[in-house]
């Protein structure tokens, strides 16, 4: 048999270039007589622009071209949103601003210069006359009559209002047995903050009239289409190219005004230009994340079973959409039920525009905001009923034999066990023993917390019927002449290590060293169509495309085979760079095989030559990864500080293809979803300005922070693909913030406080002990 | 992120080093390691024309021990305090002081000269050095004098520097028979700046008595300062929990105290009471040798 691969744990191949800095990103790329791009943006949330002075920045030695939003009206279009939902108000969105700004930060005039430095000067040059205008920033007040509008045109704020509706409402209310607990939640707004900030390089060539753009982002071709559209250039003249991209974490799952910017800037003057963001125009001006409202009552029988749940989600989208902003709150709605058998849902959500920068998709986008919502609603529905939080959740849990299960919310699960996701959590937790300590603790005076959650989270995005602009993923195989093999695919991994899963896949099923496969992705011209890497899709969607393809170069070179060996094709298998029958009696090289393929000297009746299968991909459904979490926290009753001791994570993504990118994937996970619980948070002030602005207010969390993940699987597979993967991009996101969060509220039950927001500072945690144990 | 233009300068004497200053009066800035005045460059928050650089000067990077005190050139990193055996056994406070800056990165490139010449109000440097009632040694057009830390951090990013002066040098007082330091710091989990940071060297009497304390503190007000209540309160009293805790509660007396969106002004006074009663507990601990 020929090596194993799938399911071991190969070392990334994308890893020693990366680890040695020996790798490229766009910063690193450098063209003959490229110039630097720099923008003005306003320190104003909300103002009219009364005018725009460039007439010293235009004298600067060193500066090219200095543009204002008027410069680019009507030649160069508007930034996009692919959201559609019905009645969706989509207001105007230039790449800079004209006669108004929006939200701090918003870019309103552009410098291009010889080198970086020039252009930054000339920024502090520019002088921009406000008129400014009250902002808007409290989307709950935002929905009032009488409110001060972002957009004056609309007549209001409300972006969007959707409505989902579903079981027998009057049953539940007729029932005079059933409870409900009402709590508003707060999802505050987060920043993604990848390692790398955006950046982009469009190189115009007058001759040929086409565009090549280089753009640290996940969706090149998706980027392709809208930069063509955006700046006039024929689809089939421009190219985007996607080189090493160091994080993104859905922020970068957009078209943005910069990069539209750039490409006039190039096209304009016919020389390339570059633009790196800076870390604070980073968090200002990349899309941020979560940001809801929600207003929750959870229906239960006195016995614990939930009947309902219905919520009202008002989302703050910000003042514009990006790519999918009105659409990512809707995903919270989809999955509010989490992984429990209830029968009633109503989901109001309103979407509201404010004088901030857009929100967007952020790692899970709209499911972990819907996961904290049911996880930290069944806690209270324990506490409510002096159930065990364990308890209460497989008591409501579906049994694995009810799957597929459609919920009212319309979604239907593929596959699942919760049961034994959260049996092995609370093993490896110790959770018998953990409240025991707990107890003996608390005589103490020491306070610990055991916070649990069960999520399901959507992923492998998704069937094309339910997604703006195709769900499908190509994947291309290529044998090429020496029998070394070439992968290309349509998605855009940045960080997560497909280069390595997609080459294991294709080594294993055509039985050669895994080394002797190379994985391409993110060049428009080299891979004919993709969609992009965002929603846990890319192993799930993509991945099976690959795998597709190497069927098809199998059964071809089994006919080949099979012409040259004087047997039936289906006799073959394709064991240790051989082809054979399956008790290798009769064998023939693969390269003895492609090199017949490629020279066709005697290639069988009606087989073309060349080695080449290009498949697309299209996902019949979802999937729905699911775990089982436990943090364990300890509070310093001085300080209010909080410790996390320990956590716990049981994930089942479906089939591992490798354990150890599973492992990173959660890990990283899970510091993004703990961040959220603890630490992270982007705040405006009542007039709009962004106080948290630099890495010195707004917490990334390192690794000091955190303990040991206590990690490990389960393997329930899909049939929705071939491969029986899920997906686990976003499950330590999803999973975590809800854990920790009922951990600490846990810790903190001796005092009689059921909620706290996000993030759990000390101060809010301080307030409420030093109010002392109630009885 | 981009710091506007200026002239660099590589002095490799002291003397050299003086003369630029001089020549630059306030067009000119002392670079050292960097790790506060080149991020207030990125943000254009300074603009020096002359950045003059002491990183090629040997003679500021020592430590050394004479006659009962110990003396560390201003270019000395914190990793070189950190790691510094004879710091840790006859200054404890400034090795567990400079393992609690930054990270490794920021350990191997700030350094101590730096820190305090800044008077960055969080920094953690002026806490100890306050704590140990040290002195500064500064070089100018006018030759070299001590400053006592006392009257050194005048404000917020002040320091009683001349314009003209480099920070050359500081000198404590080696750990005493019967006395224990400690330092706690509770860091602010963006910055890893201290929300609140306590240095405390106690000196006992045979008796077992408090002989003298010494209490610096840094993330509380607009620079750090000595918490001279808390010191008046212990000096020649039995050093009792209780007492700890009642000359704690003075720590933030006097001080107008920081808010920011960690810390509220009403919670960080209640933090810089137990965080010095901690830093006391502490101290009494390794005086008592327990």
């Amino acid at each position: 048999m020929s090596t194993k691969l799938l399911g071991e744990r190969i070392k990334r191949k994308e890893d020693p270039r990366l680890i040695q800095g020996r790798a490229h990103y766009v910063d690193d790329i450098k063209l003959d007589g490229m110039l630097y791009m720099a923008f003005v943006r306003s320190v104003h949330a909300h103002a009219c622009i009364r005018k725009v002075d460039t007439a010293a920045a235009k004298v600067l030695p060193g500066v090219i071209a200095v543009y204002t939003g008027h410069d680019i009206k009507g030649k160069l279009g508007l930034v996009p949103c692919a959201a559609g939902m019905e009645g969706l108000k989509i207001p105007d969105h230039p790449c800079m601003a004209m006669d108004k700004v929006c939200y701090i930060g918003e870019p309103i005039a552009a410098v291009v210069a010889r080198d970086r430095y020039v252009a930054r000067d000339a920024v502090d040059l520019i002088e921009v006359d406000y008129d400014p205008l009250p902002a808007v920033t409290d989307p709950m007040k935002a929905l009032e009559k009488g409110s001060k509008l972002v957009h004056e045109n609309f007549g209001d704020n409300i972006a969007f209002v959707a409505k989902l509706d579903a079981g027998d409402w009057k049953a539940v209310e007729a029932d005079k047995t059933i409870k409900v607990i009402k709590q508003r939640f707060i999802n505050q707004r987060l920043a993604p903050i990848s390692m790398e900030t955006r950046g982009v390089i469009a190189s115009y060539s007058p001759g040929e009239d086409s565009l090549t753009v280089w753009s640290s982002t996940q969706i090149p071709h998706i980027l392709k289409t809208q930069l063509a559209i955006m700046s006039g250039v024929d689809e089939a003249r421009c190219r985007v190219i996607t080189p090493e991209v160091g994080g993104a974490f859905g922020s970068k799952l957009n078209v943005y005004g910069e990069e539209g910017m750039a490409c006039f800037a190039s096209k304009h003057l016919g020389k390339p230009v570059k633009w790196i963001e800076g870390r604070r125009e980073n968090i200002q001006a990349t899309i941020h994340g979560r940001d809801q409202v929600n207003d929750l009552e959870i229906y239960f029988q006195p016995d614990g079973k939930v009947v309902g749940v219905k919520c009202l989600i008002v989302a703050d989208l910000g003042a514009y959409h990006q790519l999918l902003t009105p659409a990512i709150p809707t995903l919270t709605a989809m999955m509010i039920l989490g992984c429990y058998n209830i029968k009633n849902v109503f989901v109001e959500t309103k979407g509201v525009f404010t004088n901030k920068m857009a929100t967007d998709a952020y790692r899970g986008a709209g499911r972990p905001e819907a996961t904290y919502i049911i996880e930290r609603a069944m806690d209270l529905v324990a506490h409510e009923l002096n159930m065990d939080a364990a308890e209460i959740r497989e008591k409501n849990f579906p049994s694995p034999k009810d799957f597929p299960l459609t919920l009212p919310t319309g979604v239907t699960y593929d596959t699942a066990n919760y049961q034994k996701t959260l049996k092995n959590v609370l093993k490896a937790a110790g959770y018998s023993k953990l409240r025991k300590e707990q107890v003996r603790l608390r005589k103490k005076g020491k306070y610990i917390g055991v916070g649990l959650s069960t999520y399901v989270e959507i992923c492998a995005m998704g069937p094309s019927s339910r997604m703006p602009a195709g769900g499908w993923e190509s994947g291309t195989v290529r044998v090429e002449v020496t029998g070394k093999v070439t992968v290309l695919s349509g998605t855009s991994p940045h960080g997560q290590g497909e280069e390595t899963t997609f080459a294991q896949i294709v080594a294993e099923e055509l039985g050669i060293p895994f080394d002797d496969v190379t994985v391409y992705h993110g060049d428009t011209f080299q891979i004919p169509m993709g969609i992009g890497t965002f929603g846990s899709r890319t192993t799930a969607v993509g991945g099976t495309a690959i795998y597709n393809a190497a069927q098809r170069i199998k059964e071809k070179m089994a006919r080949i085979a099979a012409h040259k060996l004087g047997i039936k094709p289906g006799e073959l298998v394709f064991v240790d760079g051989k082809i054979q029958t399956e008790d290798g009696q009769k064998s023939i090289g693969f390269g003895e095989v492609v090199a017949e393929a490629i020279f066709a000297k005697q290639l069988p009746p009606g087989v073309e030559p060349g080695l080449t299968e290009h498949c697309v991909f299209e996902p019949p459904n979802y999937t729905f990864p699911f775990g089982a979490h436990i943090a364990v926290t300890e509070l310093d009753s001085e300080t209010g500080e909080v410790r996390l001791r320990n956590y716990f994570a049981v994930d089942d993504c479906g089939r591992i293809l490798n354990p150890m990118l599973v492992e990173g994937q959660v890990h990283g996970g899970l510091a993004q979803g703990i961040g959220q619980a603890l630490w992270e948070e982007v705040v405006y002030d009542e007039n709009g300005q962004l106080i948290s602005g630099s890495l010195m207010d707004y917490v990334v969390p390192k690794a000091h922070q955190f303990p040991w993940f206590e990690t490990s699987n389960t393997e329930t597979k899909t049939p929705v693909n071939p491969l029986g993967v899920k997906g686990v991009g976003e499950a330590g996101t999803i999973g975590s913030t809800p854990a920790v969060v009922n951990s600490v509220m846990d810790a903190l039950r001796p005092f009689g406080v059921r909620h706290l927001d996000m993030p759990l500072k000390p101060e809010k945690i301080w307030n409420v002990m030093k109010a002392g144990v109630k009885a | 992120m981009i710091p506007q233009s200026f002239e660099y300068h590589v002095p490799k004497t002291l003397a050299e080093a003086s003369r630029l200053m001089a020549q630059f009066g306030a067009d000119g800035k002392i670079l050292a390691g960097g790790h506060s005045l080149v991020p207030m460059m990125k943000l254009r928050l300074a603009s020096p024309k002359h950045l003059i650089d002491l990183g090629r000067i040997a003679e500021l990077g020592y430590i050394r021990e004479d006659n009962g005190k110990i003396q560390i050139g201003a270019l000395t990193t914190h990793y070189k305090i950190e790691s510094s055996d004879l710091l840790k056994t006859k200054c404890p406070l400034l090795s567990e002081t400079a393992s609690a800056i930054g990270d490794v990165q920021v350990r191997n490139k700030g350094t101590l000269g730096g820190s305090l010449a800044h008077s960055d109000p969080a920094g953690d440097f002026p806490a100890a050095i306050l704590a140990l009632d040290g002195e500064i040694q500064a070089v100018g057009a006018r030759g070299e004098r001590w400053i006592s830390v006392k009257g050194f951090f005048v404000n917020l990013l002040q320091t009683a520097l001349e314009p003209d002066e480099i920070l050359t040098a500081i000198r404590v007082r080696s750990l005493p028979a019967r006395s224990g330091d400690a330092y706690v710091k509770l860091h602010q989990p963006a910055s890893g700046f201290a929300v609140v940071g306590v240095a405390v060297r106690l000196v006992l009497d045979e008796k077992g008595s408090i002989h003298q304390a010494g209490v610096g503190i840094t993330g509380v007000g607009p620079k750090a300062f000595c918490a001279v209540a808390v010191e008046n309160i212990l000096r020649g009293k039995s050093p009792s929990a209780k007492r700890l805790e009642e000359a704690a509660s003075h720590a933030a007396d006097g001080i107008e105290v920081n808010a920011d969106l960690y810390a509220s002004s009403a919670y960080r006074t209640h933090l810089t009471q137990v965080y010095t009663r901690r830093a006391l507990e502490k101290a009494l601990e390794r005086a008592s040798g327990k």
